[in-house]
């Protein structure tokens, strides 16, 4: 640890996640205020288990980078480190290598050699089996016991890291940080903690502050500005026309939690039942006092993500008022003859294995309950067909066997055919894979380091840009 | 006869990580909350008939503060799976709205 500051540690939150769109006079201003850091994650498990079973990102290469330069053109000017978790959406070693490779061309171009820390995450199946035996994981509700089976389904698992790992790059001396997944409010309190700010005032700054500006009144802005003492922290929008409010920054803690009170980190409890928040006078943030940090054995939230069945979808839109005169009616009807066509189509041997869905968008779609009695139809609807199979041929041979059915499947058989409106050609889009989160489990370790590889990178100019 | 929706300030549903859904529920005055924080339009036994879940796994929370309560319920279905309808489980407060309080 470096020896513990007498001053205030300030770090600029730049965004809620790497590629979201960080403003560069944002940055300048959080410079000018003094910040000793920078740090963002770069993504979460929000959107779906597909980023880190696949290790794609969720934001575009050019947005990333776009955001990156910026930030690396600040530590280049200012001379403060740069932390960033949760690399590429997932954290996964893929997605930690892709961004890696980012940084590297950016590092290229402008000309600078910042020493790099790769921070790790991704376990092997190998290891995971073998700590499960040992007794060493713990399901979450609503899951159980971990199974050898599920291990194996995953395609990628990943330990969540507290804030260890990164002081310890940092008190290596890294310049940037890239880490796998860690919680979200690791990455933020990681620097003040390491410059001797007190645990509990680093972590709650670093909970309030994940989201970026989302915590203040004005959420069009991009980031925030955390000061962190010993036992309070102060939290300010990067942008003068911004301000925080008491209710702005304490509603944070409701958001995504089940409980805004308590968090489990690795290796403590956050407690922030007694926490004030007060407006700073002349000011536009807003201080926090009273949270408390309750250290616990070290344990590590484990996320595992793996590929499932393969889907294709179609989609019409409908305004025929044969159908609007009975919307739920003609949806069963529509479904049933959509499951038994597709029987008639598919191999023997997948009979049980597929499934048809038909989701009517503007009556039941998001909730697929029975809509209350009633209730007037829309002027018009949309009909989504979703087939899913054990192939992606499957699910396309399902649909193109539908499609007549999707097309023309009549509510009132006494009259014509009628044509439903498609969108597109060709009609049905093969979606992919479907990806599945299989893992809600803690691992217990001695050492918060023992499931964390750094790799360090130590990067030149290449002499042909020189 | 209340309806969630005639005394409900503000209301909000999010994922809470991939495996669970949290609900918060803003009632518009200190009074409406004490009044209707513990009705059992907003029970266990409510989410277990909208949401499919296990009455025994809703957890509920009031922060007095923002006269709020919160409730979050394990998810019935994997996130993005199958038959995922509601990837971000952003909708699925909006059925609360037709819930009778008293």
């Amino acid at each position: 640890m470096s020896i513990p500051s007498t001053k205030p540690i300030k770090i600029i939150v730049p965004c809620g996640s790497l590629g979201a769109g960080v403003r560069e006079e944002e940055i300048e201003y959080g410079l000018a205020r003094g910040a000793q850091a920078i740090a963002s994650d770069a993504g979460s498990t929000d959107s779906g288990a597909a980023y880190l079973a696949t290790g794609k990102s969720k934001n575009s290469r050019g947005a990333v980078k776009r955001d990156l330069t910026i930030l690396m053109r600040a530590h280049a000017r200012a001379g403060i480190p740069v932390i960033i978790g949760t690399s590429g959406q997932a954290g996964g070693d893929l997605n930690v290598d892709w961004t890696r490779d980012i940084l590297l061309e950016i590092v290229e171009e402008l000309k600078i050699s910042p020493k790099i820390a790769l921070l790790y995450s991704e376990q092997s199946k190998f290891d995971i089996k073998a700590y499960n035996s040992d007794g060493r994981i713990k399901p979450l509700s609503p899951l159980g016991e971990l199974q050898n089976k599920t291990i194996d389904s995953c395609d990628h698992i990943v330990a969540l890291m507290g804030v260890e790992p990164y002081i310890a790059a940092l008190e290596a001396g890294a310049d940037v940080i890239l880490g796998g997944r860690s919680t979200d409010p690791a990455v933020l309190a990681s620097f003040p903690i390491w410059k001797g700010a007190g645990w509990a005032p680093s972590w709650h700054a670093g909970k309030i502050g994940e989201c970026g500006a989302q915590c203040t009144e004005k959420r069009d802005a991009a980031g925030v500005l955390l000061t962190i003492d010993h036992d309070s922290f102060e939290v300010e929008p990067l942008s003068v026309d911004n301000y925080c409010t008491p209710q702005s920054v304490a509603a944070h803690m409701l958001y995504e939690n089940t409980n805004p009170f308590l968090l489990t980190e690795p290796g403590g409890e956050l407690d922030v039942s007694d926490a004030k928040y007060e407006k700073i006078p002349d000011g536009n943030g807003v201080k926090v006092t009273g949270a408390n940090w309750h250290k616990r054995p070290y344990t590590m939230k484990l996320e595992g993500a793996g590929g499932g069945m393969f889907q294709t979808i179609m989609f019409v839109g409908i305004q025929d008022p044969d159908v609007l005169i009975d919307v739920s009616g003609f949806h069963e009807r529509f479904e049933e003859a959509l499951n038994a066509r597709a029987k008639q189509s598919i191999p023997k041997e997948e009979i049980d294995n597929f499934h048809i869905s038909v989701r009517m968008y503007g009556w039941n779609a998001i909730d697929g309950a029975p809509v209350p009695k009633g209730t007037p139809p829309p002027r018009e609807i949309g009909a989504m067909f979703v087939s899913t199979a054990r192939t992606q041929e499957l699910a396309n041979s399902i649909a193109h066997a539908c499609n007549p059915y999707f097309f023309h499947f009549p509510a009132d058989m006494n009259k014509e055919l009628p044509s439903y409106g498609f969108a597109f050609s060709p009609a049905d889009i093969p979606r992919g894979q479907i990806f599945e989160f299989k893992l809600n489990h803690v691992i217990e370790v001695e050492d918060p380091l023992q499931l964390v590889r750094t790799i360090w990178t130590k990067e030149l100019i290449s002499a042909n840009t020189i | 006869m209340t309806l969630l929706r005639d005394v409900c300030e503000h209301i909000r549903s999010k994922q809470a990580g991939p495996f669970w859904v949290t609900i918060d529920i803003w009632f518009n005055s200190r009074e409406n909350f004490e009044r209707f924080k513990d009705s059992l339009g907003i029970a266990p036994d409510v989410f277990e008939k909208l949401y499919n879940t296990d009455r025994e796994s809703v957890k509920k929370i009031e922060v007095a503060d923002f006269n709020l309560v919160k409730i979050s319920y394990p998810r019935a279905t994997p996130q993005g799976g199958m038959i995922e309808r509601d990837l971000h489980s952003g909708q699925q407060c909006m059925r609360l709205l037709n819930q009778k309080l008293d």
